[in-house]
Parts: C-alpha cells; sequence; structure tokens
C-alpha cells in the first residue's frame, strides 16, 4: 500500500451558506498545509446550502486528513470523496486568443473539434468557451497557444455522481471511513 | 421577554449554569457590564490583563469539567484574551469566551479598538460567532456551550457589537440545539471494539497510553478496570497525568522527551500501544518514523481527524471514551503479563530516572518532592511551562484526578499565575500549589493583585534560578553553552513583591528551609508565596533531544554526548 502516491482527488462538501464559511474552509487548508488545485463554491438545490468541490493534490494520508478535518468544521454538514465514483466533473474556461482574418476559421476548426464555442470576435482576438474535464481544457490550451493565448480564464471543477440515486449513494465517504473508525464529524 | 442584548447575555449564561466569569471592561463591551449588577448570581472577578482572563477561566474549566467563561472589550482586550485562548484550544479545554465588538455600523471601517476578532480567532476556536442581531444571542450562547464542552471539548467565542448590548429583542432561550454539521460520534464502532479486545488477548507485551481524553471523559474506574483486568501498564501523557493515580502499581509514569526513561523504552519494547484520546504529540514521539516500530497499535479517540494525523493505527475507534472502555472492557479476559511487568520492573532499575541526587545544594527536584510529601499528594498544582514545568510532572505523586493543570500543547509561559487562580475559584476547598518559574511568573504577576483582592489563596513555589531555564538547557546542550538572552541578572525581590501585593512572602535559599517553608505558606491564611533560590543550572533528565529517538536519549549530566548532535 503506498500512501504517499501522489495524485488529484475530487471532494465535494454540502456547508451552511454563512458569513465566513469559505474563510473557515480556506483557513483550514492553508494552516494545514493541504494543498488545493481547484475550489468552486456555489448554491445546492437546498436553500442556505451551499456545495464546495476541491481538487486536492496528495497521497491517500492527505486526502483522509482534509476529508476529517472538513468535517470537523461545524459549518460543514456532509463530506464526500467522489474521486473513485462513477462522476461527472467539468470545469469551464475562457480562452482570449489572438485572431485575424486570415487564421480565424482555423481557430474555429479547432473549436468544432473540441465542442468548444467562440462567444465573442474583435478585431485581434476572440474569446473561446470551453467545457470539460481538465485535461480536455489543457489540450485545447496547447493546441492554442500557436495562435497566441492572450488570457485565460476557469472555474475550477465542479463533480457529480451518475446515476439517478446519485445522491444517496455517493456517501462513499463513509463507506471509506469503516476503515478508520466511522467517523462523521466532532 | 423583552430584554437588550447585555441582559440577554447575562440570562443565557445563568441558564448554562455559568457561575464566574472572568473579565475587565472598556467601551465596546460596557453596555454588558452595566447590566451586571441585575444578576448577582453571576460573579465577576475583574482581572489585571486579559491574558489573566483567558487562562483563569481555562484553569477554572480543567479542575470542575465545566466551561470556563472569559470576556473582554473590542480591540487590545480581544488580542490580549488570544494567549489564553490558543493554550485552551491546543489542550481541548472547554471556554466560553465574549468579546465586545465596535458597533454594526462601524465595523469594517478601522474604528477606534476595532479588531477583526472572528477572523484572529478562528484558527484558535473549535468555533466562533459575530452576532448581528440580538435575537441571535440565546441561540449563539447555548451553541457555544454546547459546541465548547461536547465530543473534543474546546473555546468557542462570541463577539458581540457595542449596539447589539444596548438593542432590545424578544428574549426566548432554545430549548434545542439544531447543528447538522456537528454530530460527534460517541459510541465506538462494535465490531472496531471486538478487533481491538483481540490484539488485546493476543499481545505479550501491551501498554496503555492515557491521555487528556480521559480526564475530559471521566473514564477513571474504565480505565482502571483495563489495566488490572489484563494487567496493562499504564503510561501517562503530560496531560494525561493524574488520569491514572501515580501511586498504582501499574503506573509507569510519562514518557517522551522528558518523561522517565523506563516509560520511553517500554514504549519501544512493547508490541501493542493502546493509545487512549491522546494525538501522539512530537513530545512523545520524537521522531516519528522511528517511533515504536514493533508494536501495533490502538487508537481509541473523540476527534477522527486525530487518528492516522501522526502515527498509522492499525485499530482505530472514535467515540467518547467512558463509553468505549466501558464496552471494551467486557470484551477483555483477564491476563496476568508477569514476564512484561517484570521487564518493566527491570527496566525502572535500570534506568533510575526520578531518582534525586544526593547534595546540601537546593535542587528543584528536592523541592517538588517534599511539597508532594507535604501535601500527600493531594494538592492541585498548576505550572507553567519549562524545566519547572517538568520536574512538576516527574517529581510530584498525583492521586487525585485533574490535579495536574498545565498549559501542554500551547506551552504558554505564564499561565502559573491565572491558571492557579482559576483552579482555586474552581476548588476552592482544595489546596492549590502553583508552581512557577521565575521567567513565567514575571509575564503574569499581575493577578497576583486580582487573588489579594478577592481572596483566592494559591500558594506559589517559585523556583527562581535567575534563567529562563529550559533554554538555556538547550544552550548548554546543542549551542555549546552560548547564553544568549536566558539570563536573568536582575529579577526582582520575589519576597518583596509579595508583600507589595499585600501577601505572605518568603525566601528559601537551604534545603533544611524547605519544608518549614511550605508548611508556613499552607498555614497563611491568604495567598502566598515562596521564592526557592535553586541551584542555577541543574538540568532536566532524561532527555530526548527534539525529532531523535530513545535511542539518542540522555539519562544524566554528560553534555559531551549531547553536544554531537
Amino acid at each position: 500500500m503506498n500512501m504517499n502516491k501522489i495524485s488529484t482527488r475530487t471532494i465535494s462538501a454540502l456547508v451552511q451558506d454563512k458569513p465566513g464559511v469559505l474563510n473557515r474552509v480556506s483557513s483550514m487548508f492553508r494552516r494545514r498545509g493541504f494543498n488545493i488545485a481547484s475550489l468552486a463554491v456555489g448554491h445546492s438545490e437546498m436553500p442556505n446550502l451551499s456545495r464546495m468541490t476541491f481538487v486536492v493534490e496528495g497521497g491517500d494520508q492527505v486526502v483522509e486528513q482534509v476529508t476529517k478535518h472538513l468535517h470537523k468544521l461545524i459549518d460543514v454538514i456532509k463530506v464526500s470523496d467522489i474521486s473513485e465514483d462513477n462522476v461527472v466533473s467539468r470545469e469551464l474556461a475562457l480562452i482570449r486568443v489572438k485572431s485575424n482574418v486570415q487564421n480565424r476559421s482555423e481557430i474555429m476548426q479547432v473549436v468544432d473539434i473540441f465542442r468548444a464555442n467562440i462567444v465573442d470576435v474583435a478585431p485581434e482576438s476572440l474569446i473561446i468557451e470551453v467545457t470539460g474535464d481538465g485535461n480536455k481544457i489543457e489540450s485545447l490550451q496547447d493546441l492554442l497557444k500557436g495562435f497566441g493565448i492572450l488570457e485565460v480564464m476557469r472555474t475550477g471543477t465542479i463533480a457529480m455522481n451518475r446515476g439517478l440515486e446519485s445522491r444517496q449513494d455517493n456517501d462513499n465517504s463513509r463507506r471509506q471511513t469503516a476503515s478508520w473508525g466511522e467517523a462523521s464529524s466532532v | 421577554m423583552n430584554l437588550t442584548g447585555g441582559q440577554m447575555v447575562c440570562e443565557s449564561l445563568i441558564r448554562e449554569g455559568v457561575d464566574v466569569i472572568f473579565g475587565l471592561p472598556g467601551g465596546a463591551i460596557l453596555p454588558l457590564y452595566q447590566t451586571l449588577p441585575e444578576y448577582p448570581q453571576l460573579r465577576h472577578i475583574l482581572v489585571r490583563h486579559e491574558q489573566g482572563a483567558a487562562h483563569a477561566a481555562d484553569g477554572y474549566a480543567r479542575v470542575t469539567g465545566r466551561p470556563g467563561v472569559a470576556w473582554a472589550t473590542s480591540g487590545p482586550g480581544a488580542t490580549n484574551l488570544v494567549t489564553g485562548i490558543a493554550s485552551a484550544q491546543m489542550d481541548s479545554v472547554p471556554m466560553v469566551v465574549i468579546t465586545g465588538q465596535v458597533s454594526r455600523a462601524a465595523i469594517g471601517s478601522d474604528a477606534f479598538q476595532e479588531t477583526d476578532t472572528t477572523g484572529i480567532t478562528l484558527p484558535i476556536t473549535k468555533h466562533n460567532y459575530l452576532i448581528m442581531d440580538p435575537a441571535e444571542i440565546p441561540q449563539a450562547i447555548h451553541e457555544a456551550f454546547h459546541i465548547a464542552n461536547s465530543g473534543r471539548p474546546g473555546p468557542v467565542l462570541v463577539d458581540i457589537p457595542k449596539d447589539v448590548f444596548q438593542e432590545k429583542g424578544v428574549f426566548e432561550y432554545p430549548n434545542k440545539i439544531d447543528l447538522p454539521g456537528y454530530k460527534p460520534t460517541l459510541g465506538g464502532h462494535a465490531s472496531q471494539i471486538k478487533k481491538a479486545a483481540k490484539l488485546i488477548s493476543e499481545s505479550q507485551r501491551p501498554v496503555i497510553l492515557a491521555g487528556h481524553g480521559i480526564i475530559f471523559s471521566e473514564a477513571y474506574d474504565e480505565l482502571k478496570e483495563l489495566a488490572e483486568k489484563a494487567q496493562i501498564p499504564v503510561i501517562t501523557t503530560l496531560l494525561g497525568i493524574s488520569s491514572f493515580p501515580d501511586d498504582h502499581l501499574l503506573c509507569v509514569g510519562m514518557p517522551g522527551m522528558h518523561g522517565m526513561a523506563y516509560a520511553s523504552l517500554a514504549i519501544e519494547e512493547a508490541d501493542l500501544l493502546i493509545a487512549l484520546g491522546m494525538r501522539f504529540d512530537d513530545r512523545i514521539t520524537g521522531k516519528r518514523s522511528a517511533f515504536a516500530l514493533g508494536s501495533r497499535k490502538i487508537h481509541i479517540d473523540i476527534d477522527p481527524s486525530e487518528i492516522g494525523k501522526n502515527i498509522p493505527v492499525d485499530v482505530p475507534i472514535v467515540g467518547d471514551l467512558k463509553s468505549v472502555l466501558t464496552k471494551l472492557n467486557k470484551h477483555i479476559e483477564p491476563a496476568t503479563h508477569v514476564g512484561w511487568l517484570q521487564r518493566i520492573e527491570d527496566l525502572k532499575s535500570k534506568h533510575p530516572s526520578m531518582n534525586i541526587r544526593d547534595t546540601d545544594k537546593l535542587l528543584p527536584q528536592y523541592i517538588i518532592q517534599q511539597l508532594s510529601e507535604a501535601t500527600d499528594g493531594n494538592a492541585y498544582v498548576v505550572t507553567g511551562v519549562g524545566q519547572h514545568q517538568m520536574w512538576a510532572a516527574q517529581h510530584y505523586v498525583y492521586k487525585e484526578p485533574r490535579s495536574f493543570v498545565t498549559s501542554g500543547g500551547s506551552g504558554a509561559m505564564g499561565y502559573e499565575v491565572p491558571g492557579a487562580m482559576g483552579v482555586q475559584v474552581g476548588k476552592p476547598d482544595k489546596v492549590v500549589w502553583s508552581v512557577a518559574g521565575d521567567g513565567g511568573f514575571q509575564m503574569t504577576m499581575a493577578e497576583l493583585a486580582t487573588m489579594v483582592e478577592n481572596n483566592i489563596p494559591v500558594k506559589f513555589a517559585i523556583i527562581n534560578n535567575n534563567y529562563l531555564g529550559m533554554v538555556r538547557q538547550w544552550q548548554e546542550f546543542f549551542y555549546q553553552k552560548n547564553y544568549v538572552a536566558t539570563s536573568y541578572t536582575h529579577n526582582p525581590d520575589f519576597v518583596k513583591l509579595a508583600e507589595a501585593f499585600g501577601m505572605l512572602g518568603i525566601r528559601v535559599t537551604d534545603k533544611t528551609q524547605v519544608r518549614s517553608a511550605i508548611e508556613k505558606a499552607m498555614d497563611y491564611d491568604g495567598p502566598a508565596l515562596i521564592d526557592f533560590v535553586v541551584e542555577e543550572e541543574e538540568n532536566v533528565f532524561p532527555m530526548i533531544p527534539a525529532g531523535q529517538t530513545i535511542h539518542d536519549l540522555i539519562e544524566e549530566p554528560a553534555p559531551e554526548k549531547a553536544m554531537r548532535q
């Protein structure tokens, strides 16, 4: 068992929608030295509750600690490690690329292959909107580099389990916690 | 009932069973103070410095098991509390802290005495609140007490703006808690408990590591039952001291950096560690990757995040120790472990760590030993941080649960004065001794005035070596005796100082005066102080240097060996 294998993991947390919650969460990550690759926050389907999705870098031991320390925050209601699940994960990026009349159609071909959209066209540049997982966005970025990327903005990953029973079933963290003691929160 | 915010705070505290508050007023909290005369059942102790209020509330909580309450005004009042809050957080002490804040409209404007108190205390509290409407006060205070004293205890801070204290609102005290994100696991997992019992029955050389959790859970009898039934030696961590009687046959003392050598060796030789309510602090493990490699580990703790944090564990159990140990004990089969107990006796005789060398000089260890004898191990001993703290941990024989009180994790020098005040207020009928260092004592000695004013009869034993002794010891061992900024060349005359405060002051410079001075201080009606002028360069042994292993143990004065580091 390699406890220290570095990987990226996706963790989702249901939190109280109160002032300062993001601060509590990010402060905990900072203080304990956990690395967040991306963080996305938004309202959930329930009033007064938000959902945060973290992509965390680290081995199993780090991810276990991240999950437990998130649980420990009073305003965090539920934490799920959904990395191993059958999940849909998406990120949205806006990419501003240098462009002129000569190469515009070439760019449009690349955009089509990636099922991305051009959402703004200016004489010297255009903005491409692309959704997908991180790899897809990075591949598109690589292809666009040749034209000259002026600006990139990414939302961070959000993720959700596939299937109807997703919300009940994504309690994978609880199944995993059985091995370290049916932890809920303290 | 229509009440002001200030009245609501008092009404709420009374409903939570609070009888004493340590505090100091200021502008932002003044409206709360002005309501105090309406509530004579709330005893307010006016401190000299807010750090004193926080440490006193902490000491009160550690000996009573009830959350201590401290309050202060905004800005510097709140920041002065910070050291005490951080210390309580590190040692999981239940505390409710209330701070005044500038009026709502002024928040964020850098107003006079404005500080982002919830921001500053966020990483050093279990939880905190900023109240923006008086109607939120009862719920917040009810939740604060619940959070502070359930699960793994800790300090909770409630920050209340001045105009919220003044505004009126409808007071309705909540009778239930609705915290969907806070549901501590208490019972322990049945199959994990069985696995633990199996490991215990299979083990030949088990040891128990008893920590602060035994005290919070008051699982003394359950611990004793486990130890006696299966004849398992018990090692107590610094904060676990007094959770198991020091004079019990199975007690092996404290392990780690300044623990008994035989306790650290027992951990090294064990085949099973049963860790109860402790967190494998670096002062216990030394170099983590080399710690107790020959043993399997059972770790029982109420905080899941402590499990697997520092040391990999074979059988983790999350739960309240009293409840988990009660269940575990039912599965435990009687055992004798004769060979193992004999081995520990051998270790004790080969490594007599606690012997005090025979000399006419006034040794700190001797003073603690005399204190232990004079009080028959029944006093409450409060310490600061440093050499005297280690000697008090090593040489006093603690018999009563909760009777050793110290700032362990945070290591806050200065705890010994206000901490002892809080302990005495919590245990008015007990003898309370503050074993103080001359350094730490001077950090918080202003509270002597508070103790004289309120007739809080703490007895102080200053272990005065005119040094920041522990730092000097490190300089001696690891920095070639390069004594930088550790010598106090002109300490005050502590006896005159005591008299100036209105206390009894006694100076002891000779071994023969120790016992009579202790008796005299205890006979005195009121706070008293003994200035023990001790051997200046006495060191704490044994010592495992930071980040090293049991193989690097320094057992007695041989600095050459230590200096190879």
